[in-house]
């Protein structure tokens, strides 16, 4: 088979980088987004046709084959994946990439005998390492597989001190002899590094990290590019490290961090303030017939709907309750977090699953000044964000978040499994206040009592 | 390609990079993730160069660990963008209060039938 044309390839490669370029820029409005990333997956289908008819290639049918295996896994498993668990699955391919890229770097080891080559080639193993082995603590969090609160041990700073020096050691070892072994061990250093990067993580940051490991990723994908002198490689690595940069910091100051704080808030013993378990204070818990004449004979109520909701797949019946109160003449909106959900614009995708009309989803900034004027605010399965530790609690690992401003309403209604604490590990104090009324149970289950009293009243 | 214009194209990626989601609304913060997530997976081109120059056969089972990693990587990526932006088209569209008119419709078929 006679192969493409060097100048060809070169341009049907600067096409496919035009289509990712395109492709970030139309994911930034929710007009072309999905236009966007179509493009995206058409610039990357034409790069993989690209490379088998511009490079001599062997085991081009186990190639083909392993390309069969891995869509066959992932493409049912994305299509399948409930909204609710699509963080994980992000953190997961995410964490694939990463690993994918480690090993091409490894493997490149052999092919070069320059030094500037293996710069780049250690810089992809130990990137990619990182990215696999934090994607692999991020995925675990997120699946609750393991604690979702900071995990510390004493002389974990040192550890992970100790970790990366050995790594820049041994790295600079590799630079100059290229040994495969110690490639290994640059290798194994990584992983270890990426797990402790992760552990101190408390849970309503994982998210971040996750676009944070996104980032690096994207960088040990452009220096493989340049150990394999592909320019496709180094242009969309790079486009996703810078991109996944500035998102990181947007989705930090979306929750009022700062992402050095993040990752190192934990080392200096600042994110562990907080109760681990449910105290035995009383609270005023109530029946689904009482919550309901609350909600029936308000004029204003406001949503406040949270990860327990989505989990309980209760969207539908939120919706469907904001109905039955609308008929009553009550003006219902649903107050929507930043990082409502698990991740920043979760929340969005879950309820617009469920056929929430657009206009009544309102955003934080635009509603947090109409709670004073609400009746009830119908918190279901939130609390994190609308715990008010994140303005008084200075040590508290969710302070500086902003949050829904829920106690200005003159009730509030919390529908809650239990009194566990939220995701973040913190108690609410709101819970305690006289003006509120908890009712225990499923999302879903508390919501069809509630909207059964409500349709009865 | 020589190290210099290599360099010349990494640093302008970076500004593409930062430019093009410098304003982008909380809203999409996660299917702008998820995108970002997909178009790393492209180190597949990569892994097939390897698995392509592969003679060992221990390389190229590493190798094929990798095509397969980064196919899981790109197809999964894009595959779930497009699961969650979809849902986000599903409400764009204006919501219609009142049902076509029977008039219409009726006419609607006409042309349909012509």
């Amino acid at each position: 088979m006679t192969l493409l044309d060097p100048l060809w390839t070169s341009l049907l490669y600067l096409a496919a980088a035009v289509c990712f370029i395109l492709a970030l820029r139309g994911l930034s409005s929710p007009r072309t987004a999905r236009r966007g990333n179509l493009l995206g997956a058409f610039g990357a289908l034409l790069a993989v046709v690209t490379v088998f008819v511009s490079v001599k290639m062997d085991n081009i049918p186990w190639i083909l084959g392993a390309i069969v295996v891995g869509s066959a896994v992932a493409a049912p498993v994305a299509r399948r994946v409930q909204m609710t668990q699509m963080p994980q699955l992000v953190a997961l391919f995410n964490g694939v990439g990463g690993g994918a890229a480690a090993l091409v770097g490894l493997l490149e080891l052999g092919h070069t005998g320059d030094a500037w080559v293996r710069v780049a080639i250690v810089f992809t193993l130990l990137v990619g390492a990182v990215s696999f082995a934090g994607s692999a603590i991020t995925f675990a969090k997120l699946q609750e597989l393991m604690t979702t609160r900071p995990v510390l041990f004493p002389g974990l700073p040192v550890l992970m001190g100790a970790v990366l020096l050995a790594a820049v050691g041994v790295g600079v070892v590799v630079v100059f002899n290229g040994s495969f072994a110690l490639a290994l061990v640059l290798l194994a250093l990584g992983l270890v590094a990426g797990v402790l990067l992760v552990l101190p993580v408390g849970g309503a940051d994982v998210p971040i990290v996750i676009s944070l490991l996104n980032a690096f990723t994207g960088l040990a994908v452009a220096a493989s590019g340049l150990v394999l002198g592909n320019v496709l490689l180094v242009v969309a690595g790079t486009l996703v490290g810078a991109s996944g940069t500035i998102l990181t910091r947007a989705m930090a100051a979306a929750m009022g961090r700062k992402v050095t704080g993040i990752l190192f808030g934990a080392f200096r013993g600042g994110s562990t303030a907080g109760s681990t378990t449910a105290s035995d204070r009383p609270v005023r818990s109530s029946s689904a017939e009482d919550v309901a004449v609350l909600l029936g004979y308000a004029q204003r109520v406001i949503i406040v709907p949270g990860y327990g909701l989505a989990v309980a797949q209760g969207q539908h019946t939120a919706a469907e309750l904001a109905l039955a109160l609308q008929a009553r003449g009550i003006r219902v909106d649903f107050a929507i977090h930043p990082v409502a959900g698990r991740m920043p614009g979760h929340m969005n995708v879950l309820l617009a699953e469920a056929d929430v009309p657009y206009e009544s989803l309102r955003e934080m900034g635009e509603i947090n000044s109409e709670f004073r004027t609400a009746d009830v605010a119908l918190v279901v399965g939130a609390n994190d964000v609308v715990n008010p530790a994140a303005k008084t609690s200075a040590g508290s690992p969710i302070y500086g978040m902003p949050i829904l401003e829920v106690a200005e309403a003159r009730q509030v209604v919390f529908l809650k499994r239990s009194m566990r604490p939220g995701f973040a590990g913190i108690e609410n104090e709101l819970l305690y206040e006289p003006q509120t009324t908890l009712l225990f149970g499923d999302a879903k289950d508390s919501l069809t009592k509630v909207l059964g009293a409500v349709k009865a009243l | 390609m020589d190290g210099i214009s290599l360099l010349t194209i990494t640093v302008l990626a970076v500004f593409v990079g930062f430019e093009v989601v410098s304003k982008v609304s909380s809203t999409l913060h996660t299917p702008l993730m998820s995108g970002a997530n997909a178009i790393h997976g492209i180190i597949l081109v990569g892994a097939i160069i390897v698995a392509g120059q592969a003679s060992d056969p221990w390389v190229l089972a590493v190798a094929l660990l990798a095509v397969v990693l980064a196919t899981a990587n790109l197809v999964g990526g894009f595959v779930v963008t497009d699961r969650m932006l979809e849902m986000f088209g599903g409400r764009k569209r204006p919501v219609e209060k009142q049902p076509p008119s029977p008039a219409a419709q009726a006419s609607g078929g006409k042309e349909g039938a012509r």
